[in-house]
């Protein structure tokens, strides 16, 4: 392969976009070739700096209570013009208690493992918002795995697995003790972006594996599994497509 | 029968579809300011015209029939983003494609190395790229998004995306070191 051609690949390799045999052929060439050595590391490092540098512009609060307002229900009749008071994520704790009483999760029951999911859904939510709006994201701030991971040690009768993600756009910001379903179990905290996400982690008790399933509602998405003895709840703000990402990273 | 309100958009919505909406399109809320702020170089036009595209988005949304919702979105925020520089700042569009025009050197690069925070520099970079190399380098870096996800919201043939963003990176690098250095870059 010329340099001309790897050129002209090398893009497509570092987003991993080219099929087997190109993606092959490159290496091959590029393990031999010290300017399309340099020149690929060149470009990872730019994209590591694009990627660290913080750079994503997340919606504001007031943006989305604009458009949550615009979606919500008019009110039958009076106060149609009155300010509703927003039903978004950054508001105070009041506003969440009515988001949770007025969220109609009999919608998910439609879903294949019946009401227990529901349940799980709500739960898992009601204790991610609870975190948020309580300023109580963690019980140990560290984003260092071997901190967190002896932290649980003696407060729960089992061992969740815990890994930083740092490196893959997830960092690892802490962890809680909750409660799901009357249960104490471990919440590990990560960041993706300004977004906090919450891991629920517990033991699988003798389930089967299953694969990760995802939802959203109300600006919210959640995805959850079991694997390796243990079972998964992830709820977070971010794009869906996100925490499969950060699901795909878990179940390595 | 519910009253038809006399405004348009949102209320000609079922309730089912409001829900479907807020489900599958809600939730892409971030990328679409995302995308518009970097379009735009403004975070208070960006607010302003990604509210205009969701609400347009939720206007079309009984057209919208599956595929991604976000590449959906993204689509018309980018409409809405070009129509508003269009009419807004017209210039920075017609000097799209000067291949030989490089960005123009901020002030001091050195003291500008030292003084500012990488982030800046950053930002300050991709702000100096034009449009549409910034479009691509948005989408894919800070996005996510795949070559055929590129494709399809930028709408261009896919075989073009990566020859867009090769160009778009070189820029960039060529921007971040700096004019000084700029004729001799394979030297570095
Ligand atoms: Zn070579």
């Amino acid at each position: 392969m010329s340099c001309e051609k790897a050129e002209s690949l090398l893009h497509g390799y570092l987003d991993g976009e080219l099929d087997a045999v190109r993606a092959v052929e490159f290496e091959r060439h590029a393990r031999g070739c010290p300017d399309c050595t340099r020149e690929l590391d060149a470009q990872q490092s730019l994209r590591a700096r694009l990627r660290d540098a913080d750079l994503y512009a997340p919606a504001p609060p007031s943006l989305r209570r604009n458009i949550r307002e615009r979606l919500e229900p008019r009110p039958d009749e009076g106060a149609a013009s009155a300010p509703r008071p927003g039903r978004w994520r950054w508001l105070a704790a009041a506003a969440v208690v009515t988001l949770l009483a007025t969220v109609p999760w009999l919608a998910f029951r439609e879903t294949r493992q019946g009401t227990s999911e529901g349940t799980l859904a709500a739960a898992a939510l009601d204790a991610h918002l609870r975190s948020l709006q309580l300023g109580h994201l963690t019980d140990v701030v560290s984003t260092d795995a071997h901190t967190v991971k002896p932290w649980f040690e003696g407060k729960l009768s089992y061992a969740p697995p815990v890994v930083d993600l740092a490196a893959e756009g997830f960092p690892l910001i802490g962890g809680r003790l909750d409660v799901l379903e009357g249960r104490t179990i471990a919440a590990l905290v990560y960041a993706r972006r300004k977004h906090v996400v919450s891991v629920f982690v517990w033991p699988a008790e003798n389930a089967p594996e299953t694969a990760p399933r995802s939802s959203v509602r109300q600006g919210y998405a959640w995805i959850h599994w079991s694997h390796a003895g243990m079972r998964y709840w992830v709820v977070s703000d971010v794009a869906p497509a996100e925490l499969e990402q950060l699901a795909r990273l878990l179940r390595r | 029968m519910e009253p038809v309100e006399a405004q348009e958009g949102p209320s000609l919505l079922s309730d089912a579809e409001r829900q479907r909406f807020e489900q599958l399109v809600v939730p892409h809320l971030d990328s679409a300011h995302n995308l518009a702020r970097w379009l735009l170089r403004s975070e208070s036009d960006a607010q302003d015209v990604a509210q205009e595209a969701l609400l347009r988005a939720l206007r079309f949304f009984p057209g919208f029939h599956g595929g991604d919702p976000r590449a959906w979105l993204l689509k018309i925020v980018r409409n809405a983003s070009y129509t508003w520089l269009e009419s807004h700042r017209r210039a920075e569009l017609s000097e799209e494609f000067d291949e030989e025009r490089h960005g123009e050197p901020a002030a001091s690069p050195e003291a500008q190395a030292i003084a500012r925070a990488e982030r800046e520099r950053l930002r300050d970079a991709l702000e100096q790229l034009p449009t549409r190399f910034r479009e691509v380098l948005v989408l894919r870096e800070l996005e996510g998004c795949s070559y055929k996800e590129i494709a399809d919201i930028t709408a261009v043939p896919l075989g073009t995306v990566m020859s867009s963003l090769a160009r778009a990176r070189r820029r960039l690098q060529r921007i971040l070191i700096g004019p000084a250095r700029e004729e001799t870059p394979h030297e570095l």
